[in-house]
């Protein structure tokens, strides 16, 4: 595991852009945070001060902002209402100051050419993808993003991957952009035409039925796949014990370990799925 | 700069902050954000003899300024707590208290008899008081009996200070302070969780997996301040105070109220930083209100009354 230096950055709100009656991304000036942490961690957020929510919220680390020199300004997250917390990140007005813990987690492993790597995301499981990119690119490595969203307009920030040279499949459940259906389709017939000794290692985070889907799949095929997983947390730091998800041990039965230190990134053939999926 | 230490039986205490068991992992986890030296003690989470697992989750859902949780006491046990956590505690100048739970009291003395043959335990704190466990814990805590029993029991084996955990899930909670300290307890810590319960209403399920869980946080402080105030009338041993602790003013009232040394649980969860802000105002209050020692203030409430430590409704 990392060493891990966190901090807790009374952060400024520098923007709030609405993308949809669900989707927002917020950008916040935590520069320690920015420049400390690597691609897939989270931050925990204090969405509003006080007492009720009592708790801050996990939220993925979306884009590394620069300032005017270059060097890290602040973070974004890419939010998506779902809650009480979600529902108050989606409020807040330019300005504002929230506590933001971090940088949190283990991160993506980050391979090298001549693998190439596939990224799969569902929704809002787009946000850890865009730091995942940036060092991607910057190791040369070829990268594909396969987008699933129920809409097409729902397919925020597509332009941003292409800018940067990432291969774009989308998919959505109604038809009006990219494959009609899931993305586990599309995800599958190019797994058919990649010859079977091309290195390709799979990154995926979305609804937990879509990760486990793409487990399965990367698991048939022999493939390297990691997941980032979205747990109820208390604290991020590993004190509260209450973000466990089972793993898989050897002739035993599973082990629940904290997704906060443990993840939120996982060998996806390390899980243990069926409990998970249990787990509600 | 006022003396903040917190004698608390054979212990002194470099102040009176602790990190509440099960909010605070085995403590190294906390290593990379604060120095775990700086504060009075760790207590690290409740441990049994064998590992354990713990309950499925969804395990803790928000109230209004609290939580509930039913973890279920996951945890690596006593061996591999002394092989691998409390070396690390060690090197970190911890000082450390560690929770000892059991389904029977046999484990309870076993636990306390392995820890004990370890360098780098400060403390036993007896978890006896655990709402989400079936088997052991609060069936002894909810006891006179089963409170004497276990106290007495672990002191036979142990020279460590000893600390039962006292559960306010019982009508009286100052008989089970009488009952630990006749029992041999070194000191007694209060409050462990209200058992409490929340449901969805629109799929009618519990919103923890386990039904019912413990109720932790601000909500529960002026409940847990009463306890604490109950137990200073009736024992002589100190008094580890806790329950929705998140400022210093809140660890001043517990002080007040007859507390020798406080844990802070849930509010680290928020602000894992609480702990040099919380010293720091210590400081301030004890400069504004010219106190020179912080313990001056244990069981200094002026309640102006020689009464007032009846409560109206104390069972006969």
């Amino acid at each position: 595991m990392l060493p891990r230096m966190i901090v807790d950055e009374q952060a400024e709100v520098l923007g709030n852009r609405t993308l949809s009656a669900e989707y927002n991304v917020v950008t916040l000036a935590a520069a320690t945070i920015a420049a400390a942490a690597h691609p897939g961690q989270f931050v925990m957020i204090k969405t509003r001060p006080g007492l009720d929510p009592l708790l801050r919220r996990p939220f993925s680390i979306f884009e590394i902002v620069p300032g005017p020199d270059g060097a890290p300004r602040g973070i974004s997250i890419l939010n998506k209402r779902i809650g009480i917390g979600t529902g108050q990140l989606a409020d807040v007005r330019v300005g504002e100051r929230l506590g933001c813990l971090g940088p949190l987690g283990q991160p993506w492993p980050i391979v090298e050419p001549p693998t190439s790597a596939w990224m799969v995301a569902g929704g809002v499981g787009l946000a850890p993808f865009a730091t995942l990119t940036d060092a991607l690119v910057e190791r040369g490595v070829r990268l594909r993003l396969f987008y699933g969203a129920r809409r097409g307009d729902d397919l925020y920030y597509a332009d941003w991957f292409a800018e940067r040279g990432v291969e774009l499949v989308l998919a959505t459940e109604d038809g009006s952009r990219g494959t009609h259906g899931r993305i586990t389709v599309p995800l599958v017939a190019a797994l058919d035409e990649t010859a079977g000794d091309a290195p390709v290692a799979i990154y995926c985070c979305g609804p937990t039925p879509m990760m486990q889907a793409v487990a399965q799949i990367a698991a048939a095929v022999g493939r390297d796949a990691w997941v980032s997983l979205e747990q109820v947390m208390g604290c991020g730091m590993g004190g509260c014990y209450s973000c466990v998800v089972p793993v898989k041990t050897v002739g035993g039965p599973p082990h629940l370990v904290r997704s906060c230190t443990a993840g939120p990134v996982f060998a996806a053939s390390t899980l243990h799925w069926e409990g998970l999926a249990h787990h509600g | 700069m006022a003396d903040l230490s917190s004698p608390l039986a054979a212990l002194t205490l470099r102040n009176p902050l602790m990190a509440a068991s099960g909010c605070f992992g085995y403590g190294v986890e906390y290593a990379g954000a604060l120095d775990l030296a700086s504060l009075g003690a760790v207590v690290v989470k409740g441990l049994f003899l064998a590992e354990r697992e713990g309950h499925v989750p969804p395990r803790i859902v928000e109230t209004p300024a609290g939580m509930l949780n039913a973890i279920g006491l996951q945890g690596i046990g006593v061996h591999r707590f002394v092989k691998e956590r409390l070396p690390e505690l060690r090197a970190l100048g911890a000082v450390t208290i560690v929770n000892v739970c059991g389904v029977t009291l046999d484990e309870y003395c076993e636990v306390s008899r392995i820890l004990s043959d370890h360098e780098g335990v400060a403390a036993i704190e007896l978890n006896i008081s655990c709402p989400n466990i079936k088997a052991g814990g609060i069936q002894f805590g909810c006891s006179l009996h089963g409170t004497h029993d276990v106290v007495a029991a672990v002191r036979k084996v142990t020279t460590l200070p000893i600390m039962p955990k006292l559960t306010p899930n019982v009508t009286d909670v100052a008989s089970f302070a009488r009952a630990a300290e006749e029992a041999g307890a070194d000191a007694v810590s209060l409050v462990n969780t209200f058992l409490a319960m929340a449901i969805d209403v629109h799929t009618r399920k519990p919103k923890l997996t386990n039904v019912m869980g413990g109720l932790s946080g601000p909500a529960i402080r002026p409940i847990a301040v009463r306890m604490v105030y109950e137990c200073r009338q009736a024992v002589t041993i100190p008094i580890v105070g806790m329950g929705g602790i998140a400022s210093a003013e809140d660890v001043v009232e517990f002080m007040l109220a007859g507390a020798n040394a406080v844990q802070i649980g849930t509010a680290n969860f928020a602000d894992p930083f609480i702990w040099s802000r919380v010293l720091t105002d210590l400081e301030s209050y004890c400069a504004r209100h010219d106190i020179g020692r912080l313990a001056d203030l244990v069981g200094a409430v002026q309640t102006g009354t020689s009464t007032a430590s009846e409560p109206a409704c104390r069972p006969s």
